[in-house]
Protein backbone atom coordinates (compact mmCIF):
# COMPACT_ATOMS: atom_id res chain seq x y z
CA UNK A 1 0.00 0.00 0.00
CA UNK A 2 1.28 3.42 -0.96
CA UNK A 3 1.05 6.21 1.58
CA UNK A 4 1.71 8.80 -1.11
CA UNK A 5 -0.96 11.45 -1.57
CA UNK A 6 -3.34 11.00 -4.52
CA UNK A 7 -2.16 14.35 -5.93
CA UNK A 8 1.46 13.18 -5.71
CA UNK A 9 0.50 10.01 -7.61
CA UNK A 10 -1.42 11.98 -10.23
CA UNK A 11 1.38 14.48 -10.84
CA UNK A 12 3.99 11.72 -10.97
CA UNK A 13 7.21 12.86 -12.62
CA UNK A 14 5.49 15.81 -14.30
CA UNK A 15 5.18 16.65 -17.96
CA UNK A 16 7.75 15.51 -20.53
CA UNK A 17 7.10 18.84 -22.32
CA UNK A 18 7.18 17.06 -25.67
CA UNK A 19 4.84 15.00 -27.79
CA UNK A 20 3.78 17.69 -30.25
CA UNK A 21 6.58 16.82 -32.69
CA UNK A 22 5.64 13.13 -32.71
CA UNK A 23 1.95 13.91 -33.22
CA UNK A 24 2.66 16.48 -35.95
CA UNK A 25 5.15 14.27 -37.82
CA UNK A 26 2.66 11.39 -37.83
CA UNK A 27 0.06 13.61 -39.52
CA UNK A 28 2.48 15.21 -41.99
CA UNK A 29 3.79 11.80 -43.12
CA UNK A 30 0.21 10.50 -43.36
CA UNK A 31 -0.74 13.34 -45.71
CA UNK A 32 2.47 12.93 -47.74
CA UNK A 33 1.77 9.22 -48.14
CA UNK A 34 -1.59 9.80 -49.85
CA UNK A 35 -0.22 11.16 -53.18
CA UNK A 36 3.00 9.11 -52.96
CA UNK A 37 1.10 5.82 -52.53
CA UNK A 38 -1.35 6.63 -55.32
CA UNK A 39 1.54 7.53 -57.64
CA UNK A 40 3.43 4.35 -56.70
CA UNK A 41 0.39 2.09 -57.19
CA UNK A 42 -0.25 3.72 -60.56
CA UNK A 43 3.41 3.21 -61.52
CA UNK A 44 3.38 -0.47 -60.50
CA UNK A 45 0.17 -1.05 -62.48
CA UNK A 46 1.65 0.58 -65.60
CA UNK A 47 4.93 -1.32 -65.29
CA UNK A 48 3.35 -4.69 -64.51
CA UNK A 49 3.41 -5.71 -68.19
CA UNK A 50 6.87 -4.29 -68.92
CA UNK A 51 10.15 -6.21 -69.19
CA UNK A 52 12.97 -6.05 -66.64
CA UNK A 53 15.07 -3.40 -68.42
CA UNK A 54 12.11 -1.03 -68.81
CA UNK A 55 11.26 -1.30 -65.10
CA UNK A 56 14.90 -0.67 -64.12
CA UNK A 57 15.07 2.37 -66.39
CA UNK A 58 11.87 3.75 -64.95
CA UNK A 59 12.93 3.31 -61.30
CA UNK A 60 16.33 4.79 -62.11
CA UNK A 61 15.01 7.96 -63.74
CA UNK A 62 15.76 10.94 -61.44
CA UNK A 63 12.17 11.91 -60.63
CA UNK A 64 10.97 8.34 -60.07
CA UNK A 65 13.96 7.54 -57.85
CA UNK A 66 13.38 10.71 -55.82
CA UNK A 67 9.68 9.95 -55.41
CA UNK A 68 10.32 6.31 -54.43
CA UNK A 69 12.94 7.35 -51.85
CA UNK A 70 10.44 9.93 -50.49
CA UNK A 71 7.80 7.20 -50.28
CA UNK A 72 10.21 4.91 -48.43
CA UNK A 73 11.23 7.61 -45.93
CA UNK A 74 7.63 8.70 -45.28
CA UNK A 75 6.30 5.14 -45.00
CA UNK A 76 8.98 3.81 -42.65
CA UNK A 77 9.01 6.96 -40.51
CA UNK A 78 5.22 6.85 -40.29
CA UNK A 79 5.34 3.15 -39.40
CA UNK A 80 7.88 3.78 -36.62
CA UNK A 81 5.78 6.61 -35.15
CA UNK A 82 2.60 4.52 -35.33
CA UNK A 83 4.14 1.39 -33.81
CA UNK A 84 5.50 3.48 -30.94
CA UNK A 85 1.98 4.73 -30.16
CA UNK A 86 0.60 1.18 -30.21
CA UNK A 87 3.33 -0.09 -27.87
CA UNK A 88 2.79 2.86 -25.49
CA UNK A 89 -0.94 2.12 -25.46
CA UNK A 90 -0.80 -1.61 -24.87
CA UNK A 91 2.48 -2.54 -23.15
CA UNK A 92 2.41 -1.55 -19.48
CA UNK A 93 5.75 -3.07 -18.49
CA UNK A 94 8.26 -0.24 -18.92
CA UNK A 95 11.32 -2.25 -19.96
CA UNK A 96 9.24 -4.33 -22.39
CA UNK A 97 7.72 -1.17 -23.85
CA UNK A 98 11.02 0.63 -24.38
CA UNK A 99 12.58 -2.59 -25.71
CA UNK A 100 9.77 -3.14 -28.20
CA UNK A 101 9.99 0.47 -29.42
CA UNK A 102 13.78 0.30 -29.83
CA UNK A 103 13.68 -3.07 -31.61
CA UNK A 104 10.96 -1.86 -33.99
CA UNK A 105 12.78 1.38 -34.74
CA UNK A 106 15.98 -0.53 -35.47
CA UNK A 107 14.21 -3.03 -37.73
CA UNK A 108 12.30 -0.32 -39.62
CA UNK A 109 15.51 1.72 -40.04
CA UNK A 110 17.33 -1.32 -41.46
CA UNK A 111 14.50 -2.13 -43.87
CA UNK A 112 14.21 1.51 -44.94
CA UNK A 113 17.96 1.85 -45.42
CA UNK A 114 18.05 -1.36 -47.50
CA UNK A 115 15.17 -0.14 -49.67
CA UNK A 116 16.80 3.27 -50.24
CA UNK A 117 20.18 1.71 -51.09
CA UNK A 118 18.44 -0.55 -53.64
CA UNK A 119 16.81 2.43 -55.36
CA UNK A 120 20.05 4.46 -55.28
CA UNK A 121 22.00 1.56 -56.80
CA UNK A 122 19.50 1.28 -59.64
CA UNK A 123 19.49 5.07 -60.13
CA UNK A 124 23.29 5.18 -60.28
CA UNK A 125 23.36 2.26 -62.70
CA UNK A 126 25.01 -0.13 -60.21
CA UNK B 1 -1.70 -1.81 -19.33
CA UNK B 2 -4.24 -3.41 -21.61
CA UNK B 3 -6.23 -6.13 -19.86
CA UNK B 4 -8.61 -8.30 -21.80
CA UNK B 5 -9.57 -10.77 -19.07
CA UNK B 6 -11.03 -10.11 -15.64
CA UNK B 7 -8.81 -11.08 -12.72
CA UNK B 8 -9.92 -14.29 -10.97
CA UNK B 9 -11.50 -12.47 -8.02
CA UNK B 10 -13.43 -10.09 -10.31
CA UNK B 11 -15.24 -12.74 -12.35
CA UNK B 12 -18.96 -12.11 -11.98
CA UNK B 13 -21.08 -14.89 -10.43
CA UNK B 14 -24.80 -15.50 -10.64
CA UNK B 15 -26.62 -13.69 -7.84
CA UNK B 16 -29.99 -13.73 -6.14
CA UNK B 17 -33.34 -13.15 -7.82
CA UNK B 18 -36.01 -11.13 -6.08
CA UNK B 19 -39.53 -11.87 -7.42
CA UNK B 20 -42.06 -9.20 -8.36
CA UNK B 21 -44.52 -8.15 -5.66
CA UNK B 22 -47.94 -9.80 -5.80
CA UNK B 23 -50.46 -8.05 -7.99
CA UNK B 24 -47.77 -6.23 -9.99
CA UNK B 25 -48.97 -5.36 -13.47
CA UNK B 26 -46.05 -3.64 -15.18
CA UNK B 27 -43.03 -5.72 -14.23
CA UNK B 28 -39.52 -4.51 -15.03
CA UNK B 29 -36.44 -6.63 -14.41
CA UNK B 30 -33.40 -4.80 -13.05
CA UNK B 31 -29.99 -6.50 -12.98
CA UNK B 32 -27.48 -4.90 -10.63
CA UNK B 33 -23.77 -5.59 -10.12
CA UNK B 34 -23.14 -6.35 -6.45
CA UNK B 35 -19.83 -6.56 -4.64
CA UNK B 36 -19.14 -6.33 -0.96
CA UNK B 37 -15.46 -5.86 0.01
CA UNK B 38 -16.08 -7.34 3.46
CA UNK B 39 -17.58 -10.63 2.26
CA UNK B 40 -14.49 -11.93 0.45
CA UNK B 41 -16.77 -13.23 -2.29
CA UNK B 42 -16.63 -12.56 -6.00
CA UNK B 43 -18.97 -9.95 -7.46
CA UNK B 44 -22.42 -11.15 -8.52
CA UNK B 45 -25.40 -9.84 -10.47
CA UNK B 46 -28.67 -9.68 -8.52
CA UNK B 47 -32.01 -9.57 -10.34
CA UNK B 48 -34.85 -7.49 -8.97
CA UNK B 49 -38.36 -7.46 -10.41
CA UNK B 50 -40.16 -4.22 -9.69
CA UNK B 51 -43.60 -2.82 -10.49
CA UNK B 52 -43.28 0.24 -12.72
CA UNK B 53 -46.76 1.40 -11.71
CA UNK B 54 -45.37 2.37 -8.32
CA UNK B 55 -41.99 3.65 -9.54
CA UNK B 56 -40.72 7.00 -10.81
CA UNK B 57 -39.74 7.37 -14.48
CA UNK B 58 -35.93 7.29 -14.27
CA UNK B 59 -33.45 4.48 -13.65
CA UNK B 60 -32.39 6.21 -10.42
CA UNK B 61 -36.00 6.00 -9.22
CA UNK B 62 -35.90 2.25 -9.78
CA UNK B 63 -32.63 1.91 -7.85
CA UNK B 64 -33.95 3.99 -4.95
CA UNK B 65 -37.14 1.90 -4.96
CA UNK B 66 -35.08 -1.29 -4.75
CA UNK B 67 -33.05 0.08 -1.82
CA UNK B 68 -36.16 1.35 -0.01
CA UNK B 69 -38.48 -1.59 -0.56
CA UNK B 70 -36.50 -4.70 -1.48
CA UNK B 71 -32.82 -4.68 -0.54
CA UNK B 72 -31.41 -1.99 1.81
CA UNK B 73 -27.85 -3.34 1.34
CA UNK B 74 -27.69 -1.98 -2.23
CA UNK B 75 -25.07 0.79 -2.27
CA UNK B 76 -24.89 3.66 -4.75
CA UNK B 77 -24.18 7.38 -4.94
CA UNK B 78 -26.88 9.92 -5.68
CA UNK B 79 -27.67 13.44 -4.67
CA UNK B 80 -29.46 15.96 -6.86
CA UNK B 81 -31.57 13.55 -8.99
CA UNK B 82 -31.63 16.13 -11.80
CA UNK B 83 -28.39 15.70 -13.73
CA UNK B 84 -26.32 18.46 -12.17
CA UNK B 85 -24.30 16.83 -9.38
CA UNK B 86 -22.82 13.92 -11.35
CA UNK B 87 -23.02 11.48 -8.42
CA UNK B 88 -25.16 8.74 -9.97
CA UNK B 89 -22.96 8.08 -13.02
CA UNK B 90 -22.94 4.37 -13.81
CA UNK B 91 -22.99 1.94 -16.72
CA UNK B 92 -26.59 1.30 -17.77
CA UNK B 93 -27.17 -1.26 -20.52
CA UNK B 94 -23.63 -0.89 -21.75
CA UNK B 95 -23.43 2.88 -21.77
CA UNK B 96 -22.07 5.24 -19.12
CA UNK B 97 -24.70 7.77 -18.12
CA UNK B 98 -26.48 9.41 -15.21
CA UNK B 99 -29.13 7.16 -13.67
CA UNK B 100 -31.22 10.20 -12.78
CA UNK B 101 -31.62 11.39 -16.39
CA UNK B 102 -31.91 7.96 -18.00
CA UNK B 103 -35.56 7.22 -18.79
CA UNK B 104 -36.65 3.64 -18.02
CA UNK B 105 -38.97 3.89 -21.02
CA UNK B 106 -35.96 4.16 -23.36
CA UNK B 107 -34.70 0.74 -22.31
CA UNK B 108 -35.95 -2.45 -23.91
CA UNK B 109 -35.75 -5.64 -21.84
CA UNK B 110 -34.00 -5.82 -18.49
CA UNK B 111 -32.15 -2.80 -17.10
CA UNK B 112 -28.52 -3.81 -16.60
CA UNK B 113 -26.58 -1.70 -14.10
CA UNK B 114 -22.81 -1.88 -13.56
CA UNK B 115 -20.25 0.48 -12.01
CA UNK B 116 -18.28 2.82 -14.28
CA UNK B 117 -15.91 0.56 -16.26
CA UNK B 118 -12.31 -0.19 -15.31
CA UNK B 119 -12.32 1.71 -12.02
CA UNK B 120 -11.61 0.19 -8.61
CA UNK B 121 -14.94 -0.60 -6.94
CA UNK B 122 -15.60 0.57 -3.38
CA UNK B 123 -18.89 -1.34 -3.05
CA UNK B 124 -21.63 -2.38 -5.51
CA UNK B 125 -21.92 0.44 -8.07
CA UNK B 126 -19.73 2.93 -6.22
CA UNK B 127 -16.38 3.40 -8.01
CA UNK B 128 -13.25 4.82 -6.41
CA UNK B 129 -12.69 8.20 -8.12
CA UNK B 130 -9.77 9.32 -5.92
CA UNK B 131 -7.24 9.31 -8.77
CA UNK B 132 -9.71 11.01 -11.12
CA UNK B 133 -10.19 13.88 -8.66
CA UNK B 134 -6.42 14.10 -8.02
CA UNK B 135 -5.87 14.40 -11.77
CA UNK B 136 -8.43 17.20 -11.79
CA UNK B 137 -6.54 18.99 -9.01
CA UNK B 138 -3.27 18.53 -10.94
CA UNK B 139 -4.42 20.79 -13.81
CA UNK B 140 -5.03 23.67 -11.36
CA UNK B 141 -8.68 24.25 -12.22
CA UNK B 142 -8.88 27.87 -11.12
CA UNK B 143 -8.07 31.28 -12.61
CA UNK B 144 -4.37 32.01 -12.56
CA UNK B 145 -3.58 35.64 -13.14
CA UNK B 146 -0.71 37.97 -12.28
CA UNK B 147 -2.85 41.05 -12.79
CA UNK B 148 -4.61 41.81 -9.52
CA UNK B 149 -8.40 41.92 -9.74
CA UNK B 150 -10.01 45.39 -9.86
CA UNK B 151 -10.63 46.61 -6.32
CA UNK B 152 -14.25 47.58 -6.90
CA UNK B 153 -15.61 44.83 -9.15
CA UNK B 154 -15.10 41.33 -10.53
CA UNK B 155 -12.77 40.59 -13.47
CA UNK B 156 -14.63 41.58 -16.60
CA UNK B 157 -15.16 39.36 -19.63
CA UNK B 158 -16.77 40.32 -22.93
CA UNK B 159 -19.92 38.50 -23.97
CA UNK B 160 -18.01 37.12 -26.95
CA UNK B 161 -15.27 35.69 -24.72
CA UNK B 162 -17.87 34.29 -22.36
CA UNK B 163 -19.45 32.27 -25.19
CA UNK B 164 -16.11 30.48 -25.62
CA UNK B 165 -16.82 28.70 -22.33
CA UNK B 166 -20.13 27.31 -23.55
CA UNK B 167 -19.93 23.55 -23.96
CA UNK B 168 -17.13 23.48 -21.36
CA UNK B 169 -18.47 24.99 -18.15
CA UNK B 170 -21.43 22.58 -18.14
CA UNK B 171 -19.17 19.61 -17.33
CA UNK B 172 -20.17 18.14 -13.96
CA UNK B 173 -17.18 15.76 -13.63
CA UNK B 174 -19.35 12.65 -13.50
CA UNK B 175 -16.48 10.65 -15.11
CA UNK B 176 -18.77 8.96 -17.67
CA UNK B 177 -16.46 10.04 -20.52
CA UNK B 178 -13.12 9.18 -18.93
CA UNK B 179 -14.27 5.71 -17.88
CA UNK B 180 -15.63 5.01 -21.39
CA UNK B 181 -12.23 5.74 -22.96
CA UNK B 182 -9.99 2.72 -23.76
CA UNK B 183 -6.91 4.93 -23.53
CA UNK B 184 -7.97 5.87 -19.99
CA UNK B 185 -8.57 2.19 -19.18
CA UNK B 186 -5.08 1.15 -20.30
CA UNK B 187 -3.08 4.20 -19.19
CA UNK B 188 -5.30 6.06 -16.73
CA UNK B 189 -2.45 6.31 -14.24
CA UNK B 190 -0.79 8.90 -16.51
CA UNK B 191 -3.32 9.83 -19.22
CA UNK B 192 -5.55 12.64 -17.91
CA UNK B 193 -8.62 11.41 -19.79
CA UNK B 194 -11.36 13.36 -21.58
CA UNK B 195 -13.07 14.91 -18.53
CA UNK B 196 -9.90 16.40 -17.08
CA UNK B 197 -8.64 17.53 -20.50
CA UNK B 198 -11.98 19.24 -21.21
CA UNK B 199 -11.60 21.01 -17.86
CA UNK B 200 -7.99 21.91 -18.74
CA UNK B 201 -9.23 23.47 -21.98
CA UNK B 202 -11.98 25.29 -20.07
CA UNK B 203 -9.21 27.31 -18.36
CA UNK B 204 -7.15 27.71 -21.54
CA UNK B 205 -10.26 29.16 -23.21
CA UNK B 206 -10.98 31.60 -20.40
CA UNK B 207 -10.06 35.18 -21.42
CA UNK B 208 -9.41 36.10 -17.78
CA UNK B 209 -6.71 33.47 -17.28
CA UNK B 210 -3.08 34.52 -17.86
CA UNK B 211 -1.30 31.20 -17.53
CA UNK B 212 -1.99 29.50 -20.88
CA UNK B 213 1.72 28.97 -21.52
CA UNK B 214 2.38 27.08 -18.32
CA UNK B 215 -0.86 25.14 -18.68
CA UNK B 216 0.23 24.00 -22.17
CA UNK B 217 3.72 23.14 -20.87
CA UNK B 218 2.13 20.88 -18.28
CA UNK B 219 -0.19 19.22 -20.82
CA UNK B 220 2.33 18.55 -23.60
CA UNK B 221 3.23 14.99 -22.75
CA UNK B 222 2.95 11.69 -24.65
CA UNK B 223 0.86 10.23 -21.83
CA UNK B 224 -1.00 13.12 -20.19
CA UNK B 225 -2.44 14.42 -23.49
CA UNK B 226 -1.41 12.43 -26.55
CA UNK B 227 -2.99 9.13 -25.48
CA UNK B 228 -6.16 10.58 -27.04
CA UNK B 229 -6.59 8.85 -30.40
CA UNK B 230 -9.99 10.43 -31.16
CA UNK B 231 -11.86 7.22 -30.37
CA UNK B 232 -14.83 9.50 -29.53
CA UNK B 233 -16.43 7.27 -26.88
CA UNK B 234 -16.30 10.33 -24.61
CA UNK B 235 -18.48 12.46 -26.86
CA UNK B 236 -20.79 9.53 -27.60
CA UNK B 237 -21.46 8.85 -23.93
CA UNK B 238 -21.50 12.33 -22.30
CA UNK B 239 -24.87 12.61 -20.49
CA UNK B 240 -24.65 16.41 -20.73
CA UNK B 241 -24.22 16.36 -24.51
CA UNK B 242 -20.72 17.89 -24.38
CA UNK B 243 -17.84 17.16 -26.74
CA UNK B 244 -14.63 16.36 -24.79
CA UNK B 245 -12.96 15.03 -27.96
CA UNK B 246 -13.27 18.47 -29.55
CA UNK B 247 -11.84 20.15 -26.44
CA UNK B 248 -8.83 17.82 -26.60
CA UNK B 249 -8.42 18.62 -30.31
CA UNK B 250 -8.46 22.33 -29.40
CA UNK B 251 -5.61 21.77 -26.92
CA UNK B 252 -3.61 20.00 -29.65
CA UNK B 253 -4.35 22.91 -31.99
CA UNK B 254 -3.08 25.41 -29.40
CA UNK B 255 0.17 23.43 -29.12
CA UNK B 256 0.54 23.51 -32.91
CA UNK B 257 -0.23 27.23 -32.93
CA UNK B 258 2.41 27.87 -30.30
CA UNK B 259 5.24 26.04 -32.03
CA UNK B 260 4.46 25.54 -35.72
CA UNK B 261 1.70 27.73 -37.10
Amino acid sequence: MSLRSPLGEAKGLGSAKEGLHHWWAQRVTAIALIPLTIWFAFKVAVLSQSDYQTVLACIGSPWSAALIVSLIVAAFYHAALGMQVIFEDYIGHKAARVGAIMATNLLLFLLGAAAIIAVVRIALGG
Amino acid sequence: MAEFKLPENSVIQKGKTYPAPEGATRIQEVEVYRWDPDSGENPRVDKYKIDLDSCGPMVLDAIIKIKNEIDPTLTFRRSCREGICGSCSMNINGKNTLACTKDIGDIEGPIKIYPLPHMPVVKDIVPDLTHFYAQYASIKPWIQSSTPPPSDRERLQSKEDRTKLDGLYECILCACCSTSCPSYWWNGDRYLGPAILLQAYRWLADSRDENAGERLDELEDPFKLYRCHTIMNCTETCPKGLNPAKAIAEIKKLLVERKIA
